[in-house]
């Protein structure tokens, strides 16, 4: 290997300790020849607060299904929270996860379980103990504010209370960056608000958050940085940036 | 594993039954009825094997000495013949046996005879390991020194080992039919149960627990499911079996060959044998059908 190549190649493995999401060249087609993402660059630090737009169909839920390596890439490099996702193995992808929060636009909630039970499963897989457990599971409800309803099951809440149960679970391992794809997609303006100021609160506590959205009024309204992505591109990406929608 | 994890494998498997009443009735339903029809086929298969072994036991071969053989002579004979693996068992009648038990064929009209008319007709009454053997037998027999006769039945042995070779023909058929019958519907309805719960396991596998942490409880349900479906039929055909047999005996008293193994015989193998496919099939199908899912 010729001395500048390796040289660039040692710097990118000191720069990746220092993000979240460190996408390079990252290209990923579907079995139908589709190409879904092209040549993504995307670089997240530790304590970012980003927004991913763009219209349905241009590859927002590829991308966040490569950072949780639902999905391999066909080729470049992926590394989340320091995981080189482009060789890890099955039996690792666990651990990887522990790492990570996610929040589903339909708050995917065991249903049969209540409240408590939804946010404790995330410790119990974690191989927290009940002592562990029955301390971070209640402070985390408290947070965001469902304290008083922890034996209530999935069906018993508003839209915005599970997305907010779902929202507990996903912090509550203290993971150090949060995904959240399409968090406010099935809430009104009120509960959106909220969820948004959620957010934002565990982002000042220093976890990394990346919100995939098509909702351009929160993101014109919150003034973070914004990734717009467009068939399958990187169209823009700008620091207090605004998305103007276009379907 | 953990403790932890043990115990909350154990709770959640145990959870699952009761959560899903359907499916934990369907499968186990599913077991019970393959289990019973495979269990009544077994407990048939079993009797008559035991009859046509019954039967087989009665058939001998009658070797006869030459005049003049010596009791040492006779005694040699005796003792090449219990060598044989065809022999199950082997009988000396002396000439007065023979005479005694033919008299009381014979009843008054052997008070005629003055003299002993089989003097010449001691013999070796041969009862056979496996009748399908006989003419192997008689074949050595013949070259033995000292036998001027040998009495056989070919009829009886031919069709005792004909019938025998249908019975472990058909009845290993049907039980291989019904276990592959059984194997499919078990397994098609855990795949059906499961699949319902495709989405909880996808949560599960988003918020990071391992193939294992998932799979545990729903392998566990399954090995209790296939117990419990085992455990039905078994109860019910030992309850079952005494009562069938009574009957069968009692309306056809005059077969007198019909003779019925008794319980324990049957269900000592076919007990743990069908608990074992129970919880077999519960474990392989909850295993393989979650797996399906696991790839997220």
């Amino acid at each position: 290997m010729s001395e500048p190549k390796r040289k660039k190649k040692e710097t990118d493995a000191n720069n990746i300790s220092d993000y979240a999401i460190y996408l390079d060249n990252v290209s990923k087609t579907f079995s139908d020849g589709v190409p879904a993402l092209s040549n993504i660059n995307l670089k997240v630090k530790h304590g970012e607060f980003v927004f991913i737009v763009g219209v349905s169909g241009a590859g927002k839920s590829t991308l966040i299904k490569l950072l949780l390596r639902e999905l391999k890439a066909d080729s470049g490099t992926i590394y989340v929270n320091g995981f080189n996702l482009m060789n890890i193995r099955h039996g690792r992808i666990p651990k990887f996860r522990r790492t990570l929060g996610v929040v589903f636009q339909d708050f995917r909630l065991l249903k049969d379980r209540n409240v408590y039970e939804n946010v404790a499963f995330a410790q119990r897989v974690a191989q927290k103990s009940e002592r562990e457990i029955r301390r971070n599971v209640p402070a985390m409800l408290s947070l965001v504010g469902l304290a008083g309803k922890y034996k209530h099951k999935p069906k018993q809440l508003a839209g915005g209370e599970q997305q907010r149960v779902a929202l507990a679970r996903a912090l509550v391992n203290k993971p150090r960056l949060l995904l959240a794809d399409e968090p406010t997609g099935n809430l009104d303006l009120i509960n959106t608000a909220e969820i948004m100021k959620l957010l934002e609160t565990v982002n000042e506590k220093g976890t990394t958050v990346v919100v995939v959205t098509h909702n351009d009024k929160l993101v014109n309204d919150m003034k973070k940085r914004v990734v717009t992505i467009k068939q399958g591109m990187i169209v823009s990406d700008a620091e207090e940036g605004g998305y103007f929608y276009e379907d | 594993m953990k403790i932890r994890t043990f115990f909350y494998t154990v709770e959640q498997g145990v959870v699952g039954i009761f959560k899903n009443k359907w499916f934990t009735v369907a499968t186990v339903a599913t077991i019970s009825a393959c289990l019973f029809v495979f269990g009544i086929f077994y407990a048939i298969a079993f009797n008559v094997a035991n009859i046509v072994q019954t039967a087989e036991e009665n058939v001998s071969v009658t070797v006869f000495f030459d005049e003049g053989t010596s009791e040492e002579g006779i005694e040699e004979i005796g003792e090449m013949i219990g060598r044989r693996s065809e022999v199950y068992r082997y009988e000396y009648i002396s000439a007065e046996q023979a005479w005694e038990d033919f008299s009381v064929q014979l009843g008054e009209y052997a008070e005629g005879f003055t003299e002993n008319p089989l003097a010449n007709c001691a013999n070796y009454q041969i009862y056979l390991s496996d009748v399908s053997k006989q003419n192997q037998l008689v074949n050595y027999l013949k070259g033995v020194e000292g036998i001027r006769k040998i009495n056989k039945s070919d009829f009886t042995a031919d069709t005792l080992s004909g019938i025998n070779m249908v019975l472990i023909y058909v009845f290993a058929g049907i039980i291989l039919i019904l276990f592959a019958v059984s194997v499919f519907l078990i397994s098609n309805t855990v795949t059906m149960g499961i699949s319902v719960r495709k989405e909880e396991i996808n949560i599960m596998k988003y918020v990071g627990a391992t193939d294992f942490f998932v799979r545990a409880p729903f392998v566990f349900e399954g090995m209790i499911i296939g117990l419990i479906g085992a455990a039905i039929p078994m109860g019910l055909l030992y309850y079952l079996y005494g009562i069938a047999t009574a009957f069968v005996e009692e309306k056809f008293a005059f077969l007198s060959f019909l003779t019925f193994l008794p319980a324990y015989e049957i269900f000592q193998y076919l007990v743990p044998f069908s608990l074992l496919i129970g919880v077999g099939i519960g474990f392989l199908g909850s295993f393989f059908t979650v797996r399906k899912h696991l790839k997220v």
